[in-house]
């Protein structure tokens, strides 16, 4: 289980932030391309320098060595990256029951990574990302790459995982509809400030 | 000693040579006609210029001015290591990884050879440290070029793979490992490959000069095999270091991986 708290925390483009993701809680946020959305989220998981606070169930970031941190507060970039030429060289414990959730086949795991799909690719790496057992997600675009259907595995799959883990995500997203069936609560951002959207 | 003396005519033949092949660069349009003449002639004035100085320095053997070419030819190595990066690190760094990494290699293992191996005395004596420091330092600055730019290069290409396994938790050490490693085999790979040809494909050129000069063949056999061992130990060391400072400078205190600390790529 894991809260995330942002105090004054300074991302590029943007104003500092202050914002809380309770344990189980999901948050959205959108805003138009180049706003910065994905800038704070690298600078959330420590990808970018950034400055200001933040921390995990109430544990500032810096008493974290840089790759603890990094496996707790779990990022989903859209474009995921694979150093290795199986699938399965990426997983430490490939955690069957999501290939079941997402209708994958187990024998995904002896695909060749450059033969997978966008849309192969971006549910794997998800259960890549959930096999690690974050305490916070935070998503970018998670499902820019699939249809209708295997969006709605994804959405269930992450809602079904947040609240048995009680685990914080912050979900970045373009599309509206999806804003507003995965949020508790929704952000947009403004001329680099934060908006609650109704 | 036979040592057949060459005069300025002799050398003039052989410049004629390189101007015909230029000649031919210009009808066939290759375009490396100006290239070609300008390192000529470099080749030419460099030459000279070192043959006076170490006449000059064979005269006056004050360690102070054995030093200051030392220095002076670890810098221009240094230089010319810097320039063959695509992408180099920016500020002192892109001088400074390739510079140091040919300190620690290339002085400590002339300077072990002439102490313990040649026993010359005194043992900066010019005639034995400059050539043979003049030999390590352009091998391994090839070595250290190749190994600096791969890593460069394959960090910038593959930067989604480095953060992938950063984002999963791997430390900087884990994430760039692969890369450190193919960077280090590029740039012991040509002196691995000139030490199995030796001899049987390419006479070495130090080895040829020595034949040249007159000194009987299995000395010159022995005086090469010294200096292949020592170029491959030197070149071997001063690519390691080059790597392993480069492949730390790509990360920062957080262990990100900070590709902003490289330069505009270069052509």
């Amino acid at each position: 289980m894991g809260s995330l708290t942002l105090k004054q925390f300074r991302a590029p483009l943007l104003e500092p932030i202050d914002l809380h993701l309770r344990a189980g809680e999901c948050q959205t946020l959108s805003g138009p391309s180049g706003s910065g959305k994905t800038r704070l989220l690298r600078a959330l998981a420590d990808l970018d320098p950034c400055a200001g606070e933040v921390s995990l169930n109430d544990q500032e970031r810096s008493t974290f060595s840089a790759p603890q941190w990094r496996s707790k507060v779990g990022l989903l970039l859209a474009e995921s990256g694979w150093w290795l030429e199986r699938v399965g060289d990426h997983f430490k414990q490939p955690q069957t029951e999501l290939f079941e959730q997402l209708e994958l086949p187990k024998e995904s795991l002896n695909w060749e990574v450059s033969r997978l799909s966008s849309g192969e690719r971006q549910r794997l790496s998800l259960i890549r990302l959930l096999s690690n057992q974050p305490q916070v997600l935070l998503l970018d675009e998670a499902t820019a790459n699939l249809d209708q259907a295997n969006t709605a595995k994804v959405e269930a799959l992450i809602a079904d995982w947040r609240k048995r883990h009680q685990v914080a995500v912050l979900w970045v997203t373009h599309d509206p509809q999806q804003r507003q069936r995965v949020s508790d609560r929704s952000w947009l951002i403004e001329s680099g400030r934060l908006r609650e959207a109704s | 000693m036979n040592l057949i003396l060459l005069t300025p005519l002799d050398l003039a033949i052989a410049a004629t040579l390189v101007v015909a092949l230029a000649l031919i660069s210009l009808r066939l349009s290759l375009g490396i006609e100006g290239k070609l003449l300008i390192a000529a002639l470099r080749t030419v004035i460099q030459l000279s210029l070192l043959g006076l100085v170490l006449k000059f320095l064979f005269v006056q053997s004050h360690p102070l001015l054995i030093s200051a070419l030392a220095i002076f030819m670890l810098f221009v190595a240094g230089y010319e290591v810097m320039a063959r990066q695509q992408r180099r690190f920016s500020g002192i760094w892109g001088f400074g990884v390739g510079t140091l990494s040919m300190f620690i290699s290339s002085f400590s293992v002339t300077i072990l050879a002439l102490i313990v191996i040649i026993q010359a005395e005194p043992w900066y004596s010019v005639q034995y440290l400059i050539p043979l420091l003049g030999m390590m330092l352009g091998n391994t600055m090839s070595g250290v070029a190749i190994a600096l730019d791969n890593l460069t290069q394959n960090a910038w290409q593959r930067r989604q793979e480095i953060e992938a396994r950063l984002i999963l938790g791997h430390t900087w050490d884990q994430a760039i490992r692969e890369i450190r490693r193919n960077a280090l085999r590029s740039g012991l790979i040509p002196i691995i490959n000139a030490m199995a040809a030796a001899g049987i494909v390419s006479l070495p050129g130090m080895m040829t000069g020595q034949i040249l000069a007159g000194t009987p063949p299995m000395e010159a056999s022995k005086y090469q095999i010294l200096i292949m061992l020592l170029i491959a130990a030197g070149t071997g060391f001063g690519a390691t270091a080059a790597v392993w400072i480069g492949a730390k400078r790509l990360f920062d205190d957080r262990e990100r991986l900070r590709l902003d600390r490289l330069g505009k790529k270069h052509a």
